[in-house]
């Protein structure tokens, strides 16, 4: 590939290109997300290419096959969409595939492979009418379905870099700092503080070096989409990059990424080096005399590191412990230079704000919360998948109209949102609009966009103690606040859930928690016990449950249950006694078994393979 | 697994020698050998001028980083939300009893390695197991046993064989 030297040869580049990838071009595209290949897309994938070429179809079938990124809805996968009509094909397995080919050789579809709407029972054709898609507004993940993300020159077709080229042939860093912060973006990594107004401190500040980061280390469990971006159109994050690079005044950015992708990692690498053959980064880009090169550092494993001040650490090669702010990374960031570090999805709005114009990005979402903001919906919800929305949508709407409700016909009970920073919000705030100030208000925060669904069987202490266990675990142990202060809280989590707990433990929770908030060095240890004190607040008779009656009403916590076996459902098959890893269980064919609950450990095996609903947990 | 001190300077290579290099040094090893041998930990230091105790803090510090070798085969459960909501300490449970380690540990034959991980963002499958980089969705107590019963199968095989 040529080099591109000047706003001529990038117009002349794309012009070429998109007759190559005309929009209404045939094609089948199969979803290469993680989810969709844990699933076996990538056998979905080569069994269409053989039946493509095997069978000559070339000859009578003019669709080209591509392997894109995650389309999101990952419930379903692997996704087969036939574009540019749209016929969505779910949970496709390879022994489909012949039957796909025949059917669009003959201009019909294959009916069982359809969606079916759960609610309605109605066969969904189109994509676009599924209602998970239907009540999204996708502007970051617009493409990711329709992508290869290993080729360059198909984001240049569909309008990639041309906001690139835009800013730097027409607008001064200034031009472009004012636009970002007249779009009303806010950081989409959790903390919300205005983009643009960000970039400008760092370009007031003087010196020659200076540095963006993108921070892709995605740490909170339950978040996925900065992955899926990376994976799905790695080019528009380098775009943002090169964009707030210019505005800053970098000559040089990293993005740390979590060595937990490798598939990120892989296509990341390879967007980079595309976009420097083709002059996108490197020296005097388009022809403009900015210079700007990008590095991947890859984290190690430590949640801590999706701080900014332990992150620049890491970059360093250093053991990443956050140290306390003032000063700023944008005043003194990475090796003490003024650094500006920004999230994979705030890097990634940056192409479509300068493209549309931030009237048009402003109109979209609340007074304070403006475009779009993109949710992992998993947990116990029937469309686990990636979904992004305008801001100040409510939970109702996300969790039931795209969300498609709580499966198994069990009740909602809480959304987290924010994972082990966030909170719960119960049932009665799900008319609430999801924008930054809402949340807080309510005592979680918007983080990085994680959003898990508890229903009747999720156990609000134990779920506490879960992300107790996880930051107790991941806090770096720097300062005394929170390296103490989470073991506390999760050793009393602990005993109450092991039907320990005393009168006072509540309190005492309290009081450490907000203490542990107000005192703690970073982020992780100044948010870390908001998922107990929103549980305490919103579930605070499912602890006394625990404390007081020594029981958990959602059946979870080991210690306050028993199981047995309902003497009508058993059938005396023997599966479970034969199953039962401790031998708890006695009886004869065709008699009702009996679980001794001393010898009993409530390792759930009996469950999970009784076929009559014959085991009883009380 | 032999620890060959020339290999390991190979892995070292010139481009790494630069400011803040030490992770990505630690990276390759561990990549290389699965863990990090202290051979191999005081030759970095050496080579990259940092202190021997700043390359074990950083070592010791980093989830990715081991100082044990580990087994053959490596067994991670996700231990993220969605699948702790899904049931993947039960899961977890059950591969500890029938391994008879704790996650982090090794079993004495070498053969197994458990871990646990945050989150692989595959959560519309939850709970998740990796065995070997190779990922199984919706996993339950049942599966698991059926999981580990098929590597020990074939792991007899080889050893008759």
């Amino acid at each position: 590939m040529d080099r591109i030297n000047s706003a001529a040869d990038f117009d002349r580049l794309r012009t070429g290109l998109q007759s190559d990838y005309a929009p209404d071009h045939p094609w089948i595209t199969v979803c290469g997300g993680t989810g969709c290949r844990v699933y076996g897309s990538e056998k979905v994938w080569n069994a269409f290419r053989d039946e493509i070429t095997n069978k000559n179809m070339n000859a009578t079938l003019t669709y080209d096959l591509k392997m894109t990124g995650c389309h999101g809805f990952c419930e379903k996968g692997p996704l087969v969409v036939i574009r540019p009509m749209g016929i969505m094909y779910t949970h496709v397995q390879v022994g489909d595939v012949p039957e796909i080919v025949a059917e669009l050789a003959n201009g019909r579809t294959v009916e069982r492979l359809l969606y079916s709407d759960p609610k309605s029972g109605e066969i969904i054709e189109h994509e676009h009418d599924v209602s998970f898609y239907k009540h999204q507004q996708r502007l970051i993940l617009n493409l990711n379905g329709i992508l290869d993300p290993f080729r360059i020159d198909e984001y240049i077709a569909l309008g990639g870099y041309t906001s690139l080229e835009k800013v730097l042939g027409s607008m001064s860093p200034e031009q472009v700092i004012a636009e970002l912060k007249a779009s009303g973006l806010r950081g989409r990594g959790g903390a919300g503080y205005p983009t643009g107004s960000k970039w400008e401190m760092c370009r007031k500040q003087p010196g020659e070096i200076k540095y963006v980061i993108c921070n892709a280390d995605e740490g909170d469990p339950g978040a996925y989409m900065d992955r899926s971006i990376m994976e799905g159109n790695p080019h528009r994050v380098l775009e943002g990059m090169t964009i707030g690079a210019y505005a800053i005044g970098a000559d040089q950015g990293y993005v740390y990424i979590r060595n937990e992708y490798p598939l990120a990692v892989k296509h990341l690498r390879q967007a980079i080096k595309q976009a420097q053959e083709y002059g996108f980064l490197g020296t005097n880009i388009l022809g403009s005399g900015f210079d700007f090169n990008v590095n991947i550092k890859l984290g190690s494993g430590a949640f801590v590191c999706g701080e900014e001040t332990a992150l620049m650490a890491s970059i360093e090669g250093r053991v990443g412990e956050p140290r306390p702010r003032p000063p700023y990374p944008t005043t003194a960031g990475l090796w003490g230079k003024p650094t500006n570090i920004n999230n994979v999805k705030s890097w990634a709005s940056v192409p479509i704000i300068i493209e549309r114009g931030a009237d048009w990005y402003a109109d979209i979402g609340t007074e304070t919360s403006k475009g779009t903001m993109i949710f992992s919906v998993v947990g116990n919800i029937n469309n686990t998948g990636l979904v992004e929305v305008p801001m100040g949508i409510s939970l109702r709407e996300l969790i039931y109209e795209i969300g498609g409700g709580i499966p198994h016909g069990n009740t909602f009970k809480a959304a987290q949102i924010g994972g082990p920073s966030g909170g719960c919000i119960p049932a009665q705030h799900l008319d609430t609009p999801i924008d930054y100030e809402s949340l807080t208000a309510l005592g979680a925060i918007m983080g990085s966009g994680g959003l898990v669904v508890a229903d009747e069987d999720t156990c609000m202490v134990d779920f506490a103690r879960y992300f107790m266990q996880f930051t107790q675990e991941e806090s770096c142990g720097k300062c005394v606040p929170c390296r103490v202060g989470t073991k506390a809280m999760l050793e009393t989590l602990k005993r109450i859930c092991a039907g320990e707990g005393q009168l006072g433990d509540m309190d005492y929770l309290l009081e450490l928690g907000e203490e542990v908030k107000r005192s703690s060095l970073c982020g992780l240890g100044q948010t870390a016990p908001n998922p107990v004190l929103s549980t305490i607040h919103y579930f605070r008779d499912e602890y006394e449950a625990h404390i007081v009656d020594k029981t958990c009403p959602a059946k979870v916590c080991k210690a306050l249950i028993t199981y047995s076996i309902i003497p009508e459902n058993c059938t005396g098959c023997m599966v479970c006694l034969r199953n039962c890893p401790s031998d708890a269980i006695t009886g004869t064919k065709q008699e009702v078994h009996v679980i001794d609950a001393d010898l009993c450990t409530r390792c759930g095996m009996c469950i999970s393979v009784c076929k009559f609903d014959a085991i009883l947990v009380t | 697994m032999r620890i060959s001190i020339s290999e390991i300077n190979q892995l070292i290579s010139q481009e790494m020698l630069g400011d803040g290099s030490l992770i990505s040094v630690l990276e390759e090893i561990q990549q290389r050998y699965r863990y990090l041998p202290r051979e191999a930990l005081i030759l970095a230091s050496e080579r990259l001028d940092v202190p021997l105790s700043q390359a074990y803090a950083v070592a010791t510090f980093y989830n990715a980083f081991s100082l044990k070798p580990k087994g053959k085969h490596c067994l991670q459960v996700c231990m993220g939300t969605a699948c702790h909501v899904r049931g993947s300490p039960q899961v977890l449970n059950r591969i500890e009893t029938t391994l008879g380690i704790a996650a982090g540990e090794t079993t004495p034959d070498m053969l197994f390695t458990l871990e646990t991980v945050n989150c692989l963002g595959a959560c519309a499958l939850g709970p998740i197991v990796v065995t070997d980089g190779e990922y199984s969705g919706q996993m339950t107590v049942q599966k698991s046993d059926m999981l580990l019963k098929r590597i020990m199968r074939t792991e007899e095989v080889k050893k008759d064989g």
